[in-house]
Order: C-alpha cells, then sequence, then structure tokens
C-alpha cells in the first residue's frame, strides 16, 4: 500500500494539493458524481460521497475552506466498484470538490456545501 | 488498545456491500484546551480493507475526517467473503477486525 502523502494533507490550497497529486488542474467532468448536502447543519459530521462511471484508480475529498485542502483520499482496486461514501469535517461553508483519477487522468466535480455551525473549532 | 470497529459486509447480486464504523477521536489540530493551548492533531492516517487476503480498498484520511469515522464501498465478492479491515493513526496506535460478508 501507498505511504501516507504527508506532503498532499498538507497542502493548504487546493492548487496545494492538486500540485502534489500531480493532478494538474482537473477537467470538471459530468462522469463524477459528488453527493453531499446542500446545506449541513453540523459542519462536524457532513457525509460526503463519490461515485463515477469512469474505471477510477484513485478518488479524493477536497474542501476550499478548510485548514489543509485535502480531507480523505482512496486507492480503489480493480474489481473495487467507483464508490466511496465517508463523513468528514468542514470548519465554514465551502466548496466541495470530489476527484477521480481514470486512466491516468484527472476528473472533478465540485459543490458548494453551506454550514451553518462550524467543525473545526472548539 | 483502540476500541473495536463495527463491521457490516452484505452480499447482493455479487456485489459486497462494506459499511465500516471505526472508534477514533479523530482530533483535528485546529482545537483548543480550557487554558488556550492547541491540542495536537490525532487521527486515523491510513486504512485498509482486504477480502480473502486481497486488498478491496486502500484509504488515506487526514484530520478532516469526522469523528468515529464512517466508511461505505462496494466490491466484486461473495457471501462468505472475510473482509479484514486495518488502520493505523498518526501516533502509530493500529486497529484491526473481521467480519464475513453475508
Amino acid at each position: 500500500a501507498q505511504e501516507w502523502n504527508k506532503a498532499a494533507f498538507e497542502g493548504k490550497s487546493l492548487d496545494d494539493v492538486f500540485k502534489v497529486l500531480g493532478a494538474g488542474t482537473p477537467d470538471k467532468s459530468g462522469a463524477v458524481t459528488l453527493n453531499a448536502p446542500d446545506i449541513a447543519e453540523n459542519g462536524a459530521v457532513v457525509p460526503v460521497g463519490i461515485t463515477t462511471t469512469l474505471k477510477a484508480e484513485q478518488m479524493a475529498i477536497l474542501v476550499e475552506k478548510n485548514p489543509s485542502a485535502l480531507a480523505a483520499q482512496f486507492f480503489i482496486p480493480a474489481g473495487t466498484e467507483p464508490f466511496v461514501t465517508t463523513r468528514i469535517k468542514m470548519g465554514q461553508t465551502s466548496n466541495v470538490y470530489a476527484l477521480v483519477k481514470a486512466d491516468g487522468k484527472w476528473s472533478m466535480s465540485v459543490k458548494e456545501v453551506k454550514v451553518t455551525l462550524g467543525g473545526c473549532g472548539g | 488498545m483502540a476500541d473495536p470497529m463495527r463491521v457490516r459486509a452484505a452480499e447482493n447480486g455479487g456485489i459486497v456491500d462494506v459499511k465500516i464504523l471505526m472508534k477514533h477521536d479523530m482530533e483535528s489540530g485546529q482545537r483548543k484546551d480550557a487554558a488556550g493551548k492547541t491540542i495536537p492533531a490525532w487521527f486515523i492516517s491510513t486504512i485498509n480493507v482486504k477480502a480473502n487476503g486481497k486488498d478491496v480498498l486502500n484509504g488515506q484520511f487526514g484530520p478532516a475526517v469526522s469523528k468515529d469515522p464512517f466508511l461505505n464501498f462496494k466490491y466484486k465478492g461473495a457471501k462468505g467473503d472475510k473482509i479484514v479491515v486495518s488502520w493505523v493513526d498518526s501516533k502509530g496506535d493500529k486497529r484491526t477486525d473481521e467480519a464475513t460478508a453475508s
């Protein structure tokens, strides 16, 4: 298995993370579906899922306005469906990005999630 | 030793749907304690899921994944598959739990 990608998780901005992942500027694609709520009442627990019709080998969830943009990434072996759902924290209202790498090329989908109660402070 | 995970795996039409609930504080590194000192980040960083000894998912988490992380994914499999879920956190703590696809 791959080492935990420290540089990617420490990237502050979207561009930092895109650079570390070697994603360039991913094209927005209708083949990538990001399942996230329009409004998250509790930023500490925001359900986020990625599905795609592409043959995904890697998927990532990014939150533009979090202190570090990358929330999680997944490696999808052959035989595993291109479908992952998890829950993330969001400090404030932000665009959420679903990235998918298929055939060596990155695609993405974007959605704004409004947060009424932040999940990163305390 | 960390608390056990809850792992559910249900086969339907050749696809096994796996749901995992891990038990972990996932401290973000953004919070401050009563004295105003930042509480250091402490989170599950890598997760591996195997079915019958073969990788079906590898995940990497940052501290922005919610407390008690939840994960749902699907792979091509069969009833009776032995599913082994392991995680390692940023302090090197580990936990492994098993389930059988039903």
